[in-house]
């Protein structure tokens, strides 16, 4: 019977992997949220995900994604839920609450502020305009530039990152229609109250696709907003598209030599939203009332991103408010998330197809 | 009429007849499970993908009464009133339940730039009470957006609505449907075919580079002392089993802008600038040609250890040129090895996706990547399903091939 | 200049030579990344690069940060978990099926036996990624997308051609006539199997396993389209990283993944001998 002896030695075996492996088994259990990553993402992760943790004892398994709304969008299609909770751009927000993509967050579970303000009067309007989202920053799109590769010369303005004669060298853009194509307009011109309204026009279209070709050339493309401060310091570019605080941060903590452009800056919010058809909508609910509570968004500025709850805004270091978006609204313009919920899809398909000609 | 001493009885012969089935049938069962596992696991997921690369039952699920009421549509003029109502009322419903958007997505791929215009006359629609729309629904309409009064935007619907299509085959061959439904050349961009060709080509580039590299070693390895070819075999076999990803990584460090490659270049001062080599065409021919050569070399070196290098040696001693009697007795002989690697290494390139899509960029993008491009980032899923199908056609093609010249069983693993 | 015979010109000297170079040359080009990446996982400063420290062998320059930090972060510590769970799983899962489809395979009345062979092989051949679409479509039905079983299947799938070679291999010269005595003898059919294939096969068979388990731990497309954020592998995690945020981290792994291929490679080696001792009746 030596072969029943060794078949039992190969089951015991496999059983005692199986056992050994429940700890990977587990992490099928907790909530997924995810966000983008890099210095924004430790902000979070220590502003909201770990003290919720620590308060609720419930695990969080916190990811990396790098915006848009393709992948929340091939989850719900295929009935696939693999993530509950997204940190999304309002930007994208309109168009994948539009399109069923996201669940409605009832108002009634956001806590009032710490100062006892009530929560729908503690939160700047724009943060719970939409019904899918709860603000949680207020960031911004800015250009930046390196002070040792740049040269004497030293762009100020939208219209010098698309000059390529000034200022020679590789600019890196996230590779996505939007935000571009309001650069390219307000680069070639275009009033800033008129953006959206000329984009919204074919010849529009076609002017802004035409001020992108002159740069096409030059243009690096990245996927996520984390190698937007690589690039700069490892002279992948000469100038970058980057969220402010990415930049910021590299220059308050890591010492980098790297100047921030806010003319034409787009100004943007990022709300946790819960994605349609999870199976934990009341864990990630239960979650998103704690990170958008007074302390977690508080901590947002630490990458110079404005919190969207007054009563945050009150806890606020001094020294960080020029930094944040709030303090120049004047030179940029809002991203329209309504905009890009109706010429998201048309004018995404236009800019890949740009892309490869 | 006697039997014929040696010839069995028909008792014996049905015997043995069926003792050859047994063993037939206990040779397949043996087979079967790992079969029944693959029709499940392998067979069924590509089934499913070709059957979504021409079933596409969205639009019909959406607006069925709008595409019922279009049946009797000739398509020669703008459709009645009855289909504007139908249509403005199953829009409003749409817009209720938020899946206007699963609509103007549909509709955009047929005709480039409706998605905009299928959203803001959703959202319109959906403000209108129901009353009106019965009895405005046309206007409203027209109101809202003038595509609804465009010829093209209606067949473009009509199309769409097709549960059964071949339109997805006609995209990815940069064709489409015209006014009279006969087949042209796509108006919009022009992309996938020659995305097949480059895709092609690079496979192609990357299957000379490997022969050009292997042969020689392979050569080398076949006719040196058993012990030393064993050692070298061994760099040869590493990298072969080094993980893909350990391998593209180095290639990252090797050619990034800051790079090794480069800054030993600069260093040397054969350079002043750092070139740009990473996300290129280039970095994914090079990185592709590394990850490949043992492909070429394993069966390379198996042929060629078989050949007895005597056969060589008498033509050199008879009088022929080293060269000569190498193109003609060497490489005939060594042909069986080389078609076996270049086949193989041409097949796995043509579909490949990790390292174009780690150091490709934007012009080193191959098929596989744009058919990840679909399934992930645009969600074209059926497009994705049918440039994924002619992929197919292309492998299965040369497996076939493979097949036939060497047999697939003969794979060099080492 | 003895080593070569008189009617050598200098030409064809100078010929041999070139492919002596020519094959050194490839076999550099071959080592050359794995070369490189190992002293850079050890380099103290976050590039992908050697610093001026690194050349002039500085020890400051040199640091174990890098692997210290995989074993810091959570999401690479699940990832090797992950790796080997499904690893091991789709390994057992394929070398089980292959052996016994293997055994069947090498059979002289196997019916079709070529297009039956062409078909099982075919996982190693068709695209990656269109094997990807198209379990991401079917997997879906059976909720087996972000499951560990989904990938445990998938990777199976994928490791089962290797079993089929390496056992395959095994079997030449096996006379099947000596089973099937067994079982006229008596014996019961997987005893028989037990008692006179395995012994032969076993190299075969443990080889094969080790493939497809380089296979599961190695691959990564499969598991972009069917992990969840909970079966992150390390080959998924390294990916990520490389698009998105390129730290050091990744070399050390590397480096780590280049110590298992060695060892792999060398238990290869060992049953390859083992095997051909076996076949040719050194061992009984």
């Amino acid at each position: 019977m030596k072969y029943l002896k060794q078949l039992r030695n190969a089951i015991l075996g496999s059983a005692a992997l199986l056992i050994g492996a429940t700890g990977p088994l587990a992490a099928e259990e907790s909530l997924t949220a995810v966000s983008f990553g890099g210095a924004y993402g430790a902000a979070q992760k220590k502003h909201m995900i770990d003290p919720y943790m620590a308060k609720s004892g419930k695990k969080v398994l916190f990811e990396d994604y790098k915006g848009g709304i393709a992948e929340i969008k091939a989850q719900v299609t295929a009935g696939n839920i693999l993530w509950d909770v997204v940190d999304i751009e309002v930007i994208d927000l309109e168009r994948a609450c539009s399109e069923g993509l996201l669940e409605v967050i009832p108002r009634d579970i956001l806590p009032a502020g710490d100062d006892g303000v009530a929560a729908m009067k503690d939160f700047i309007p724009s943060a719970l305009a939409n019904e899918c989202g709860v603000g949680v920053i207020v960031w911004t799109i800015i250009y930046a530039y390196n002070d040792k590769t740049i040269g004497a010369n030293r762009p100020g303005t939208i219209g010098d990152f698309f000059d390529t004669k000034k200022f020679p060298g590789k600019r890196a853009m996230r590779k996505r229609p939007q935000v571009n194509l309001e650069w390219a307009l307000l680069a070639d011109g275009v009033a800033p109250g008129d953006v959206y309204k000329v984009l919204g026009t074919k010849e529009g279209q076609a002017r802004a696709f035409a001020k992108l070709d002159t740069i096409k050339k030059d243009i690096v493309w990245f996927d996520s907003w984390s190698q937007a401060p690589q690039l700069l310091n490892d002279g992948g570019a000469v100038m970058v598209q980057s969220a402010n605080g990415r930049i910021f941060d590299a220059i308050k903590k890591d010492k980098k030599p790297f100047t921030m452009v806010w003319h034409s800056h787009i100004y943007d919010l990022d709300v946790w939203a819960v994605v349609k058809g999870t199976k934990k909508k009341k864990q990630a609910f239960e979650f998103i009332a704690f990170a958008t509570s007074t302390k977690p968004l508080a901590g947002m500025p630490d990458v110079a991103y404005g919190p969207t709850r007054q009563s945050s805004n009150k806890l606020v270091d001094p020294a960080v408010v020029p930094n944040l978006p709030t303090s120049h609204l004047d030179k940029g313009i809002k991203a329209d998330g309504i905009f890009w919920a109706d010429f998201g899809e048309s004018l995404g398909e236009k800019f890949n197809e740009w892309l490869l000609k | 009429m006697a039997q014929d001493p040696i010839a069995l009885t028909r008792e014996e012969a049905a015997s043995a007849r069926r003792e050859l089935w047994r063993r037939k049938f206990m040779a397949f069962a043996f087979v079967s499970p790992l079969l029944l596992f693959l029709v499940f696991a392998f067979i069924a997921p590509i089934s499913t993908m070709l059957y979504r690369s021409f079933y596409h039952p969205t639009v019909a699920a959406l607006i069925p009464q709008t595409l019922a009421a279009m049946e009797s549509w000739e398509g020669k003029s703008v459709p009645g009133d009855d289909v504007f109502t139908t249509f403005a009322g199953e829009l409003k419903q749409l817009a209720k339940k938020r899946l206007s958007g699963r609509l103007a997505e549909e509709l955009n791929r047929v005709r480039p730039g409706l998605s905009s215009a299928v959203k803001s006359s959703a959202r319109k629609m959906r403000r209108a009470d129901d009353a009106l729309l019965k009895k405005e629904g046309p206007e409203l309409l027209r109101k809202a957006n003038q595509v609804w009064a465009e010829n093209s935007t209606w067949r473009a619907v009509r199309q769409a609505g097709q549960i059964f299509t071949a339109s997805n085959y006609l995209t990815a061959l940069d064709l489409e449907f015209g006014e009279d439904g006969s087949i042209q050349g796509r108006e919009a961009s022009k992309i996938y075919v020659a995305l097949y060709t480059k895709t092609l080509r690079i496979a192609l580039t990357i299957t000379v580079l490997t022969l050009l590299l292997g042969y020689p070693l392979a050569y080398y390895l076949a006719n040196a002392p058993s012990r030393q070819a064993n050692a070298l075999m061994l760099l040869v076999l590493l990298p072969f089993w080094t993980s893909l990803l350990v391998r593209t990584t180095a290639w990252i460090a090797l050619l990034q802008t800051n790079g090794v490659v480069n800054s030993t270049l600069i260093w040397t001062g054969l350079i002043n600038a750092p070139l740009e080599l990473l996300y290129t065409q280039f970095s994914t021919v090079i990185a592709m040609t590394h990850i490949l050569l043992p492909f070429m070399i394993l069966p390379l070196y198996s042929v060629m250890k078989g050949i007895d290098p005597s056969y060589l040696r008498a033509a050199l001693s008879m009088g022929s040129k080293p060269v000569p009697a190498f193109v003609r007795i060497y490489l005939p002989m060594s042909l069986p090895g080389l078609s076996a690697g270049a086949l193989l290494v041409f097949i796995i390139s043509v579909g490949y996706y990790i390292t174009p899509a780690l150091v490709g960029g934007t012009d080193g993008q191959m098929i596989s990547n744009i058919i990840a491009f679909h399934m992930q980032q645009s969600n074209n899923w059926e497009l994705a399903a049918a440039l994924g199908s002619l992929l197919l056609v292309i492998i299965v093609a040369l497996y076939w091939t493979y097949d036939r010249l060497v047999g697939a069983g003969n794979i060099k693993l080492g | 200049m003895s080593e070569f015979p008189h009617y050598f010109s200098i030409w064809d000297k100078a010929g041999h030579y070139a492919l002596r170079w020519c094959a050194w040359g490839v076999l550099f080009f071959l080592m050359l990344p794995i070369l490189v990446i190992i002293p850079l996982s050890f380099n103290v400063e976050p590039y992908f690069t050697f610093t001026d420290g690194m050349l002039r062998l500085d020890p400051e320059a040199y640091s174990l940060r890098w692997y210290g930090e995989i074993f810091s972060d959570d999401k690479w510590i699940l990832a090797i978990q992950n790796s080997f769970f499904i690893g091991i799983f789709a390994a057992l899962v394929a070398t089980l099926i292959g052996t016994v489809a293997a055994v069947g395979l090498s059979r002289a009345e196997m019916p079709f036996k070529r297009l039956i062979t062409a078909f099982l092989l075919s996982p190693m051949i068709v695209p990656l990624i269109i094997i990807a679409a198209g379990m991401f479509f079917f997997y879906t039905r059976f909720n087996l997308v972000g499951s560990y079983l989904g990938l445990i299947i998938a990777h199976a799938t994928l490791g089962t051609p290797f079993v089929i070679i390496t056992v395959t291999a095994a079997l030449t010269g096996f006379d099947h006539s000596l089973y099937n005595a067994a079982i006229s003898a008596g014996a019961a059919p997987v005893k028989a199997f037990w008692d006179i294939v395995v012994p032969l096969i076993r190299p075969g068979v443990i080889s094969g396993g080790l493939f497809a388990f380089v296979t599961s731990f190695d691959e990564v497309v499969l598991v972009l389209f069917l992990a969840g954020p909970s079966q992150r592998t390390i080959p998924k995690q390294m990916f990520s990283g490389l698009r998105e945020q390129i730290n050091p981290t990744i070399l050390a792994v590397a480096t780590m993944l280049i110590a298992v291929s060695v060892a792999f490679l060398m238990t290869l080696e060992f049953l390859r001998r083992r095997g051909e001792r076996i076949r040719s009746g050194q061992i009984d």
